[in-house]
């Protein structure tokens, strides 16, 4: 009954959906305001509509109705209460249905906003949008019903996938889609400014907070991704170069050369057309991310020719890139800039080298990861693609894209004379060339450990310097130091905002080289009461339990002391965690973490017939909290220049271009 | 060990027919003093599982996979290596009996070359493409000088004469003065 009313507002949705892109396009078309504004009211309707959908789900999930298939396959009757509702997304399906909702909310949210302006754009916003969301509808409505019945009626459900029981996993999701989604609404203004034809640069100030969110919420699913895996999947790091890891890390990429590239537009009116082709791709990369996170076809070209929805992804990304690249043509002549680059030494050609490291290793990310397939259609065979071949391929242009980061805030638009930039530059090569000299004689000798230390020494330097100058000539009219440093971040948070998001990129910089070049590991079988060493660190092995956890569970639980240079600082419990009904197995480690290092121990092995010796894997992981605590600088960052200066908002409209030149990056 | 005789037939490498011959030295020497051999650590193991991938579970290492499977391939990478076998000779055992998508890295060899090219191809392609673009932008430069009063503005703001250092300061001071 409610798998039937839920199914029936997924049908209203889309036909609603189809009437918002019809009418928009005939009232656009034919002059005809009110069809506009009735397509935008179908638009927001479509909300409500896919809210009671979702909840019809969450009721059938939480009243444990197995007859709808869903159900029956992401729980079980002892699944706990809330994992109940976040199964929501735990299969494939479920996460579409609460895609749509997502993006349904996103397109509301723009329909509600006050418009200005930009109110020419309405007509192509309702139409992009209302079509992207009429795909997914579709594909929810007619191909991955998450409201199908089964046959008869089960007594038990299958059960959450293990992995997707850990906290980290139950935020991890809805943050990654959040980013995706919210890279859709850019799209959508750069295409509904192409098709309208008002191409300067209103799209990009509409949308730019969008982006910036957008970001945020991607960056965000990253880290704790990264997270979860460090704490779940049991291996001693936090990103393996999967190929789900990096479909979300690819959007990303290509968002942040456009975060970068749009400033280059609004500043000097150059490269509309570079911009256009940024969000285009972002778009598309959006969308294939979306499928691969969900379905994970990487891994084989069969299992691609398996998922049912494959074909319509890829029919819908190659429509709308045909689609877009057909508009960006039509409009090229108007996308070309009368300006010019006036030097090869200035902020915005700094910018588009950005924008070019950051391309290359999005294009190497690209065919490493789709490698699998493309090697089994060229050879027949499936080849795999380890980290240690992206390591090679990247860790160079990551260290050419820091030094970019460092240097480029010293640039200034038009053009900087080399002299300036070696002046400026003088003092911090040379403290940071003596900072690596004091390591090398400390002990590491790691030439890539060196040249990773000093490019995120050298960067660290010249960003740190920034806040300092910013701070400093604030302080010469009178402010005291936090007053001066608080205003210098209030006052442009663009800019301050960015450096400190450089920051925390430097801050992780340094975690991954720690645990990149310094990680030592060991793994010993113990009896109990007998110890091994890794560093200064002891661990003494004092005895195992087995005991029930919720649902299928069943936790091996074993009681490490930990003792750094012969002194007790804690006991930790690394576990096995088996779940009964699939037999899978998870090692779950546990970990005593501080600034400088994590002393990190996995439960390998135990078995009940020799119950008083257990196998052991430890790591010695220096610097993994950098990564952490960088993520988190990241963040705040990211939040400093998404925030809205009121000031700025009230000043914007009446506000000459000319005025705006210089005031802000 | 199993396809020692096709490589004898076949492969007319002197090489390979020396360390097939080593390898049964080598055998037989275990066999001999087995009792006084180094056992092999979980260390030694993990080392080897490494550069290898679990062909069942999707993109797992086999050295943290915890599956039986990957439990029993261990347990035979560690037969081998007692044995005597190299790193390589066991991964390129595994390779053959389930596929290079077993390895880590593949082979650099046949297409799989492409890993290795394409990104310094992609950067020295690309960049020669960037390059000449870049160049494209600028070449009309002395007609845009004119053209664009800010840069004129920009220039006119620095005295040549005066420190480099302090145009720096002046822009900072130049935004406090316009938001104040």
């Amino acid at each position: 009954m409610l798998a039937d009313f839920g199914h029936f507002t997924l049908l209203i949705a889309f036909l609603v959906s189809l009437y918002a892109v019809v009418a928009a396009g005939f009232g656009s078309w034919q002059k005809r305001p009110l069809f506009i504004a009735s397509a935008r009211n179908a638009t927001i309707v479509t909300l409500p509509l896919l809210l009671l959908a979702g909840g019809s789900m969450i009721a059938l999930l939480l009243s444990g109705d197995f007859s709808v298939e869903y159900v029956w396959r992401v729980s079980s009757l002892e699944t706990p209460t809330i994992l109940k509702v976040t199964a929501l997304w735990g299969g494939q399906a479920g996460s579409l249905l609460f895609w749509n909702m997502l993006l349904a909310i996103f397109l509301a949210a723009a329909m509600l906003r006050k418009w200005g302006e930009e109110q020419v754009f309405m007509p192509y916003v309702i139409m992009v949008g209302s079509f992207t969301q009429l795909f997914f509808l579709g594909l929810s409505t007619f191909i991955e019903n998450p409201f199908a019945r089964l046959d008869f009626v089960p007594p038990d459900g299958n059960g959450l996938s293990p992995l997707l029981r850990h906290p980290g996993m139950i935020i991890h999701p809805p943050m990654l889609y959040l980013g995706f989604i919210g890279f859709i609404v850019p799209y959508i203004f750069a295409m509904a400014a192409l098709i309208s034809g008002k191409l300067d640069d209103e799209w990009i100030r509409t949308t730019r907070r969008w982006t910036l969110v957008a970001w945020l919420f991607l960056s965000l699913g990253l880290i704790l991704g990264g997270r979860w895996a460090y704490d779940v999947l049991g291996w001693g790091g936090y990103w393996g170069w999967d190929p789900v890891e990096n479909a979300s890390l690819m959007p990303w990429l290509s968002g942040t050369a456009f975060l970068h590239s749009v400033m280059i537009q609004e500043k000097r009116n150059m490269f509309k057309m570079w911009n256009m082709f940024l969000i285009i791709l972002t778009y598309c990369l959006v969308i294939l991310g979306t499928f691969i996170v969900r379905t994970g076809v990487i891994s084989s070209v069969h299992s691609f020719a398996r998922s049912d929805i494959g074909p319509y992804f890829f029919g819908f990304i190659a429509f709308m890139f045909i689609f877009s690249a057909f508009w960006v043509s039509k409009r090229r002549d108007e996308l070309s800039s009368p300006n010019h680059l006036t030097s090869f030494l200035s902020r915005e050609a700094a910018f588009l080298y950005n924008n070019f490291v950051i391309l290359a290793i999005l294009a190497i990310v690209f065919l490493f990861t789709y490698y699998p397939i493309i090697s089994e259609l060229i050879t027949g065979e499936k080849g795999f693609v380890g980290p240690t071949v992206y390591e090679q391929a990247l860790a160079p242009l990551f260290a050419v894209l820091l030094l970019l980061m460092g240097v480029a805030p010293l640039t200034m638009w038009y053009r900087t004379s080399i002299e300036r930039l070696q002046m400026s530059l003088r003092w911090p090569v040379v403290a940071t060339a003596v900072f690596t000299l004091i390591l090398f004689l400390l002990g590491i000798h790691s030439v890539g450990a060196l040249i990773g230390l000093f490019v995120v020494t050298f960067a660290a330097v010249l960003t740190l310097l920034e806040f300092w100058k910013g701070t400093r000539a604030r302080m010469g009219r009178g402010e005291n130091a936090w007053q001066a440093f608080s205003n210098l971040l209030a006052r442009n948070r663009r800019r301050y905002g960015g450096y400190w998001i450089h920051m925390g990129v430097i801050v992780m910089g340094f975690g991954v080289i720690g645990v990149e070049i310094f990680q030592q590991e060991t793994q010993m079988r113990l009896q109990q009461g007998e110890s091994l060493s890794l560093g200064n660190y002891t661990m003494v092995f004092n005895g195992v339990e087995r005991y029930a956890g919720p649902d299928d569970l069943v936790v091996t639980e074993a009681t490490v002391d930990v003792l750094k240079n012969g002194r007790l600082v804690k006991t930790i419990h690394p576990q096995i965690e088996l779940y009964t009904r699939t037999q899978q197995p998870m090692t779950i480690p546990d970990l005593r973490a501080t600034i400088s290092e994590d002393f990190y121990v996995l439960l390998v092995n135990w078995e009940p017939t020799t119950a008083d010796a257990a196998t052991f894997r430890v790591f010695l992981n220096p610097l993994v909290n950098w990564v952490w605590a960088g993520g988190f600088i990241f963040v705040i960052g990211t939040l400093i220049a998404a925030w809205p200066d009121p000031r700025k908002e009230r000043q914007r409209v009446p506000q000459p271009r000319r005025a705006a030149i210089g005031a802000a990056d | 060990m199993k396809k020692s005789a096709d490589h004898l037939l076949f492969v007319f490498s002197a090489n390979r027919v020396y360390k097939q011959l080593w390898l049964v030295i080598l055998l037989l020497l275990v066999a001999q003093t087995a009792v006084a051999q180094q056992p092999v650590t979980d260390d030694q193991v993990n080392e080897v599982a490494k550069g290898l991938y679990c062909p069942v579970c999707e993109s797992t290492p086999l050295d943290v996979c915890p599956t039986q499977a990957c439990m029993d391939w261990r347990a035979q990478i560690r037969d081998l290596l007692a044995q005597g076998e190299t790193e390589e000779q066991i991964q390129a055992y595994f390779a053959q009996r389930f596929g290079d998508g077993v390895l880590a890295e593949p082979p650099r060899r046949g297409a799989n070359l492409i890993l290795w090219f394409f990104p310094v191809v992609a950067v020295v392609v690309g960049g020669f493409f960037f390059s000449r673009y870049l160049r494209g932008l600028k070449l009309q430069q002395p007609a845009v000088v004119a053209a664009e009063p800010n840069l004129r503005e920009e220039t006119a703001v620095l005295p040549p004469t005066q420190a480099p250092q302090s145009d720096y300061i002046a822009r900072i001071e130049a935004e406090l003065r316009g938001e104040s």
